[in-house]
This record gives structure tokens, sequence and C-alpha cells, in this order.
């Protein structure tokens, strides 16, 4: 087996990985960056929005600061945030905009004079400064009292994406692509780097790392329909869990939205319902005026996400080949409107739907669209219960989003929070020396070897991988979606746990050789089957609505009981993570208070 | 009505000491809305797991699922069945390495096109965090934008004539970074130092101008003219070197 030594391992090339590379490579040391795919595909680069940052560059962002910024955030979360990290990221967010145009990210600027431009889907006027001009600009997104996104045409994720494997390149930081890690090597104590399996060949290599980060993006496709890219699978996370020590912040914080297509689950923008897009069901009835009689297609996205559950449960959704859908019609905004303003939604109905809007309803369902929950890490980037394991990006639960994450802050934090643990691993791999005993390694990767042995060679069964994702994906349909209760989430916990006594028993149909595909996701499958239950049994056990988090049976959101973080681990050989709590924040510069949207009841914290 | 859909996929496992390369055949009912990205995932889930592909973003942007779809390089993700006729015949991307069946390795080309162009900012400003941003026209950034937009798919490359005939060459793509670079007034390299990079056979001067490459770019980028201004530019750039009393 050939072993690779390096300072840094990045398990994921996406954009917190390599931001924490360069800053690790730039202070001298060696780095390794393992992907899936090459490090451009990696999921970061769909981002069409754009990242925030408080510049108060562009008129509409006039007035803004790093303050103000901080309030939208913690609102965002719901009070589930680290108030501590969500200073430091929005006093650091500025600078790191300024250092992505350094490096060649050609973000839209200032151009002063008046400009049309859209809110609530009606144009106003308004005149940008002159002194202001030739700066970043920024646009609007949903949740923020200023505009404040800052954003490279249709393609923010691209573009910074792009510049920053190039800067990648620049330093000579190394990126393995299609190369894979199934597992942590650690002692319990100490973690040593992982297992690799290489994606082109199936060969299993070994890295050893002084210190390893765990930035390999979000969970969301344990879920059918997800609007992430079908390698967000979270075996990052699972590998993490599955050391038995490292833990696992706010699994069951999982963000849905309302107009996912069918099929294939591209976002469609909210602009559509703002513009005044209706949502139909199978009698091409418009049905959300009967559930919210004042805003109908403009209540907040969880509320229309959940109207729309709410109504398909009652038998009204359209059945297709691809599952149960509802229907969103443009037809009445117009040629003129549908082909230049809702230009991307006309492009995305016409290219992979293969239906003109302008005559045709759009197929849509609520889908998954973000992780908040991840490897828990201090504010420094280091994982609990392992000595140097790091996390960034989506798989980190650092914790910038609590429950419910703002749009264009997620993108943010790859890279501020890639600067910023990137500079605290230099700092760590300065002066630490630590010596790597060849038992663990050895230990680790016979133990893989002959887990991958035995799934080809259908030593513990014959159950078929895809099989056994089909009922994960029909379990976290029903009990662990955007609306939950007791009752299906406690089916929910013990439907998983069959089917993860099933997962140990995948056996291949295929040879296993090579770039098999039908492999990788065996090998995945019982990892994913434990997130899956990290999300059931934590939403179970969370008896409140917070943010994305939204409970039937108790709708309060409940400060006295709840203001905190669910942590989860995995004890060897135990069928059900292992739950404490921590407190949401130590540090408290805005106390729990009502967000101002999305209504809910609020039971307060004693005082 | 509902169609049957006949696939003739091109087979082979380099992994596999006994895997000779071969066409199969499989049948699939379309249904609604189906893109190639539904139908080779069903194909591989209902009929054959050891179908080998590449998708990722499935949303047109990320570059991986590019193949040659009845005879003309393509995104799979991208591509309705409903535009195609009843048989549909795919093949991987010619001049990348084989990676297995319709999967071919086109990272660690890509990777090697980043070095040769040296596809990256060249400044010797520094970063001073404390400082506002330099400004930029919006009109510029926008120009630096159109030319970013590659998604390094390789289809150009697959379509280009020279690019099957040399490996050397920069292909299409690598000169549609040069441009983006040649583009950026952040970038201080001069005309002279992109002539050390692309004025010769394996670079601009290899390039027939047949287009082929503009016509299979998904993203539609500007190859033509691009392509053009470089040769243009480059053809200046020899004179200048030739003649002592020119530039
Ligand atoms: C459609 C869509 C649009 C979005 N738009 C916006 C937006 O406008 N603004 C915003 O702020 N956010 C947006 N987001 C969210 C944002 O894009 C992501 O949160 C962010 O890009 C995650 O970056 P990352 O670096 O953490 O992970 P990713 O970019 O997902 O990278 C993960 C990396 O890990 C690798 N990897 C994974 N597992 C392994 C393994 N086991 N071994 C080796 N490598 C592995 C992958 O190959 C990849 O390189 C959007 C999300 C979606 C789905
Ligand atoms: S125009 Fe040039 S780069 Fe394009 S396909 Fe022809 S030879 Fe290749
Ligand atoms: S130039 Fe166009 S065809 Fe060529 S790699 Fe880029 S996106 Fe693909
Ligand atoms: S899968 Fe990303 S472009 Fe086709």
């Amino acid at each position: 087996m050939q072993i690779i030594h390096t300072d840094l391992l990045t398990i994921g090339a996406g954009l917190a990985g390599e931001r924490c590379a360069i800053e690790v490579a730039g202070a001298g040391f060696s780095v390794v960056c393992l992907s899936l795919v090459p490090a451009r595909r990696s999921h970061s680069v769909a981002a069409q929005g754009g990242m925030q940052a408080a510049l108060g560059n562009a008129i509409m962002g006039d007035g803004d600061s790093p303050d103000v910024h901080f309030l939208d955030t913690v609102k965002g979360s719901d009070w589930g945030a680290d108030q501590e990290v969500a200073r430091m990221f929005v006093e650091a967010a500025p600078i790191e905009m300024r250092r992505l145009a350094h490096w060649g990210v050609p973000w839209n600027r200032v151009v002063a004079g008046t400009h049309t431009y859209w809110k609530g889907g009606k144009p106003f006027d308004a005149t940008e400064k002159a002194e202001n001009h030739g700066l970043i600009h920024s646009r609007a997104f949903g949740g923020t009292a200023k505009w404040r996104t800052c954003y490279a045409s249709d393609g923010a994720g691209h573009a910074v994406l792009y510049t920053m494997d190039n800067r990648a390149a620049q330093l000579g930081v190394t990126v393995h692509d299609r190369s894979e890690a199934v597992s942590l090597i650690h002692d319990g104590e100490t973690c040593h780097g992982a297992i690799v399996r290489c994606l082109r060949t199936g060969e299993l290599r070994a890295y050893l790392a002084r210190a390893t980060l765990v930035a390999s993006g979000g969970y969301g496709r344990i879920y059918r329909a997800s609007t992430n890219a079908i390698i967000c699978e979270g075996t990052g996370l699972s590998l993490a869990l599955d050391t038995g020590v490292a833990k696992l912040g706010n699994m069951e914080a999982v963000q849905f939205h309302p107009t996912g297509t069918v099929p294939t689950d591209i976002l469609v923008t909210e602009g559509c319902r703002g513009d005044g897009g209706t949502l139909l069901d199978r009698d091409e009835y418009r049905f959300m005026p009967d559930y919210e009689p004042d805003k109908a297609e403009l209540a907040s996205r969880d509320v229309v996400s959940r109207r729309m559950i709410e109504h398909m449960r009652t038998g009204k959704g359209v059945q297709s080949p691809y599952g149960e859908h509802l229907w969103l019609d443009i037809r009445h905004l117009g040629e003129h409107h549908i082909r230049t303003k809702l230009r991307e939604v006309d492009e995305i109905c016409q290219n992979f739907l293969g239906i003109d809007p302008l005559h045709q309803l759009i197929p849509v369902r609520p889908t998954q669209h973000y992780s908040m929950g991840g490897v828990r890490t201090d504010k420094t980037g280091a994982a609990y219960g392992l000595k140097g394991l790091f996390s960034a990006g989506e798989s980190a639960c650092w914790d910038l989003h609590g429950f419910n994450r703002l749009g264009g802050n997620s993108l943010a934090e790859t890279v501020v929070a890639g600067g910023i643990v990137g500079r605290n691993i230099a700092e760590f791999l300065q002066g630490y020396d630590t010596a790597f005993s060849t038992a663990h390694v050895r230990e680790a990767a016979a133990r893989d070897e002959a887990r991958i042995r035995r799934i080809v060679s259908g030593a513990d069964g014959k159950e078929s991988v895809y099989a056994v994702r089909e009922a994960m994906y029909d379990i976290l349909e029903r009990a662990a979606y955007v609306f939950r209760n007791g009752k299906d989430l406690t089916w929910g916990v013990q439907a998983l746990q069959e089917v993860h006594e099933r997962a140990q028993h995948i056996g291949l149909a295929s040879d296993g050789v090579g770039a098999n595909a039908e492999l990788a996701l065996a090998i995945r499958m019982p990892g994913m089957v434990r997130l899956a239950l990290c999300v059931c049994h934590g939403a179970l056990m969370r008896t409140e609505s917070r943010g994305s988090h939204t409970r039937e049976d108790y709708p309060e959101r409940n400060d006295r009981d709840w203001l905190n973080r669910t942590l989860a681990s995995w004890r060897p050989g135990a069928d059900l993570p292992h739950l404490e709590y921590e407190p949401a924040t130590s540090y408290v510069e805005l106390p729990p208070g009502d967000r101002g949207y999305g209504g809910g009841k609020i039971i307060p914290a004693a005082s | 009505m509902q169609r049957s859909l006949t696939f003739n996929i091109f087979r082979h496992n380099p992994q596999d000491p006994a895997s000779v390369p071969h066409m199969d055949t499989y049948r699939l009912d379309e249904t609604d809305s189906m893109t190639l990205f539904i139908a080779l995932h069903r194909l591989r889930e209902e009929q054959d797991p050891s179908l080998k592909f590449d998708f990722c973003c499935r949303a047109g942007v990320c570059g991986s699922c590019a193949m040659v779809i009845n005879g003309r390089p393509g995104l799979a993700c991208h591509t309705k069945t409903r535009d195609l006729p009843d048989t549909i015949t795919l093949l991987p991307l010619p001049v990348f390495k084989l990676v297995g069946d319709l999967a071919v390795d086109t990272g660690t080309w890509f990777r090697a096109m980043y070095q040769r162009t040296e596809s990256w900012i060249h400044t010797r400003a520094e970063f001073d965090p404390a400082a506002q941003e330099a400004r930029m026209e919006n009109e510029v950034a926008n120009a630096i934008y159109e030319l970013d937009r590659c998604i390094e798919c390789g289809c150009c490359v697959a379509a280009c004539g020279t690019a099957n005939l040399r490996p050397d060459f920069l292909a299409p793509a690598g000169f549609i970074r040069v441009a983006r670079f040649a583009a950026d007034p952040r970038d201080e390299r001069t005309d002279a130092d992109f002539y050390e990079i692309i004025g010769s056979d394996e670079g601009i001067f290899g390039c027939m101008g047949l287009l082929a490459c503009e016509d299979v770019c998904p993203k539609h980028l500007p190859l033509q003219n691009q392509l053009g201004y470089l040769r243009r530019k480059m053809g200046l750039t020899v004179l200048k070197k030739l003649l002592p009393f020119g530039g």
C-alpha cells in the first residue's frame, strides 16, 4: 500500500478545503487536498447567488456594517448560532471579499448613477454614489436588512472556486482528485490522517498527516430530493462519526427550499413567486390562499414548504414517474417577463425539463437545500474529541448558522472560516510533532480492506445497495422532512435502525472492479444511514420548533429548555447515536428575541 | 406515445485485464422530461450496476458529464432524450484518458493546462487587508467573467481536430484561459509573456481555424472571436520580435 506523508490533509477541495489549504501552504507547510471529483467540480461551483459581506458600497447597502450583518445572522439562526463565531465571521467577511478580488474574482462593481432595481417583483430607481464607483457591488438576498451579497454575474460560486483553485495551483497545493477518504486513522486521542480509496483503480492508500481537515461539504444527498450535487453524501461527516469520539452538531437542522424541480431537483428561484407566480395542485387549483389568506405564495420559505406538504397529504399532489409534486404557474407573467427577468428559470425549464414555462406548468416540490449540522468544532476549527482533526465549510458545525442559515452566508463562511481555520492550523503545526504508529495505519487499512472484500464477495449478504438507499429515502421523506412530529419520528428512528442493519449486509451485483460506482456507494451506505439516524433521533428528542426544525406537536421555540446545540456521537457497536447538549453560545451579544418574521410563539428562557 | 429507447454504450474497464472495448445495448422506456442523467442512472440501478459514467451537479454547471452523444460532444445532464432519435449511441470523449466506459480523466488534463498557461493572476502587488479594494470598471469585470465561464467540460478539446492529432496541443480550452488573463488588468503579463505560452505550433499556430470547438461549447464561449484575436495578437508579437524597430 502506498503511504503519502503531508503536514495537512484536507478531505475536500471545495471552497472551504482549498481556502484552508492556501493559508497553510502559504505558511510553508505541505498540503494535499482530496476530492471525489476534480477540485473545480466541487459543489461550491453551483452557487449562483453570492456571498454576504458588509462592504456597504452599493446604495441599497448604504449604512451597512458588520453589526447589522451580525444581527441578521443571529436572528436568521433563530439564536442557535455561536455568537462569538458570528462576530468573527462578520468582521472578517469584507476583508475576505477584497482578498478574493486581489486574487482575481471578477466581482460586479458599482456603477455611479441612477439604475432600475427590483424588489418584491416591482421595479424602482436608486442612485449609486459617485465616490463608490468601481468598488464591489452587492445585491439582495432573503432575510437581510441591507443588500449585502457580493456577486459575479450569475456565477459567484464558479468565479470564486476557479480563482481559489488557480491560487492553489500557483502555490503548488497538490490535489488528488477521484480520491475518497474512507476512514480516519486515529488512536482515540489523535488523528493521524486517513485511509483513502482511489476512485480510478479501487486501490487503498494511506495518507499520514499531522493535521487533517474535514471540508467535505453537506449531507443533502441522504435525502432523495436535494438541490445539492449528487456527491454531497456527507461521507466526511460519517468518517468523523465513526471514530466514536468526534461529535456532530445539530444534525437535525436541515434547510428545505419550496421549489425544486421534478425531476432532477434543480432550484428555481424565489423570484418566481415574488413576481406573481402561483402554486397549483392536481386539479390546477390555487391552494395557497386557503391556507395563508394574507400572504399566499409570498409567505416565508418554511411556511410555503409546509403548506405544500400539507396539501399533498390531502391527496391533491400530482402523480408522476418521479414521485408526487405540485405545479408552479408563471404563464400569466407573459413572454417578456419570463424571457428576461426570469431567464434563469426559463433556461432550467427548457434545458432540463423540456417544458416552456410560457405555456406549461412547472413541476415542483419542497427539496432539501442546506445542511446546518456538521462536525462540531470550537471557534478555531478544531474538532471536539480528536487532536489534529479540524473542520470547515458546510461539513462543519462551527456554528455560524444555528438552526437556519441565511442565503449568501454559507458561501461566505467557506472562505472566511477557511482563512481563519487555516491560520489556526498553521499555528498548530508550528512545533507540533506526533509519532505515527504504523500499527494503527495497518490496522485501519486492514479493516477497510476486509470490509470492501466482504461487500464485493457478498460474504455478509446480497442486499442491494440501491434498495437500501431507497428505504432510507422513504423514511426520511416521511419522518424528518419539512414537518416533523413525535409519532413519525419515533417510527422513523426504528425503521432506520432496521435499514442500518440491512446496510451491514450489502453485496454487489457487479464485479466491483476499477471505477465502480456500485461499490463506492456500498462503502458509503452504512455511514449515510448513521447520519440519517443522527438527523431523525436528534429531531425526535428536540421537542420544540426552531429555525428550519419544525415540530407540529411542539410549535413553540422553547428557549427555556432548548437554547442549546445537539451533539451526536456514535459509540462502537451502538445502534443509535449518543446525544448530549451544550449551550448554543457562551458569549451573548444579542439576547434571544423575536426574529420579526416566520411567526411562532416563544417560550422565554427562565431568568 | 411513450417510446422505447435503445442505448448503444461504449464499454471498457482499463482496470480489468480481461476487458476488451466493445458496445453494449440496453433498452429503456422513455418518461417525461427524461435527460441522459436520468436514463443512465436508471440503467445503472435497474439493469447494469457496472456501468461507469460521471455526473456531479446534474445542472449543467460543473462540467463532469461530457460524452459523445450520437456523434457530438455534449453535456449528458443537459441533453433531453426527447431531442434524440430512438437509438442513442454514447461514447467517451476522445483525447482524455479513459477511466471506464463513458468516464474520462479530464482532471489531469486540465491541471496540466493550468501549469502550462500559469492560470493565475501575475502581479507584484501585495494584498493589504486594511486597504479598500482596487477599483475596476463593471464592464471590465463583466468582460472577464464572460471569458471565465468555461466549465472545463472538455467538449471543445474532444471536437478539435488538432487536439486529436497532437496530445501536446494547448487546445481551445487552454486558449480561452489565456484570453481570460490577457483581458484582466490585474494580470501584469505582457503580450511577449503570453507569446511564450501560445506562440508555437502546440499553441495558437497549430489551430486550423475550422471552429468545431465553438459549435460544441455548452457555455457558448466566444471561441471563434477569441482564437482570431489571439492569432492576430501573436502574429503582431512575432513581427515585433523580428523587426528591431517594431514596438
Ligand atoms: C443550488 C445551490 C445554490 C447555492 N447558492 C448559494 C449562494 O448563492 N450563496 C451561498 O452563500 N450559498 C449557496 N449555497 C450553499 C453553498 O454553495 C455551499 O454551502 C458551499 O459551497 C459548500 O462549500 P464547501 O467547500 O464546504 O463544500 P463543497 O464545495 O461541497 O466541497 C466538498 C468537497 O469535499 C469533497 N469530498 C466529499 N467527501 C469526500 C471524501 N469522503 N473524500 C474526499 N473528498 C471528499 C468533494 O469532492 C468536494 O471537493 C448553494 C447551495 C446549492 C445547493
Ligand atoms: S478552431 Fe482551432 S482550436 Fe477550434 S477546433 Fe479548430 S483547430 Fe481546434
Ligand atoms: S471552452 Fe466550452 S467546451 Fe471548452 S471546456 Fe470550456 S466550457 Fe467546455
Ligand atoms: S453533471 Fe455537472 S455539468 Fe453535467
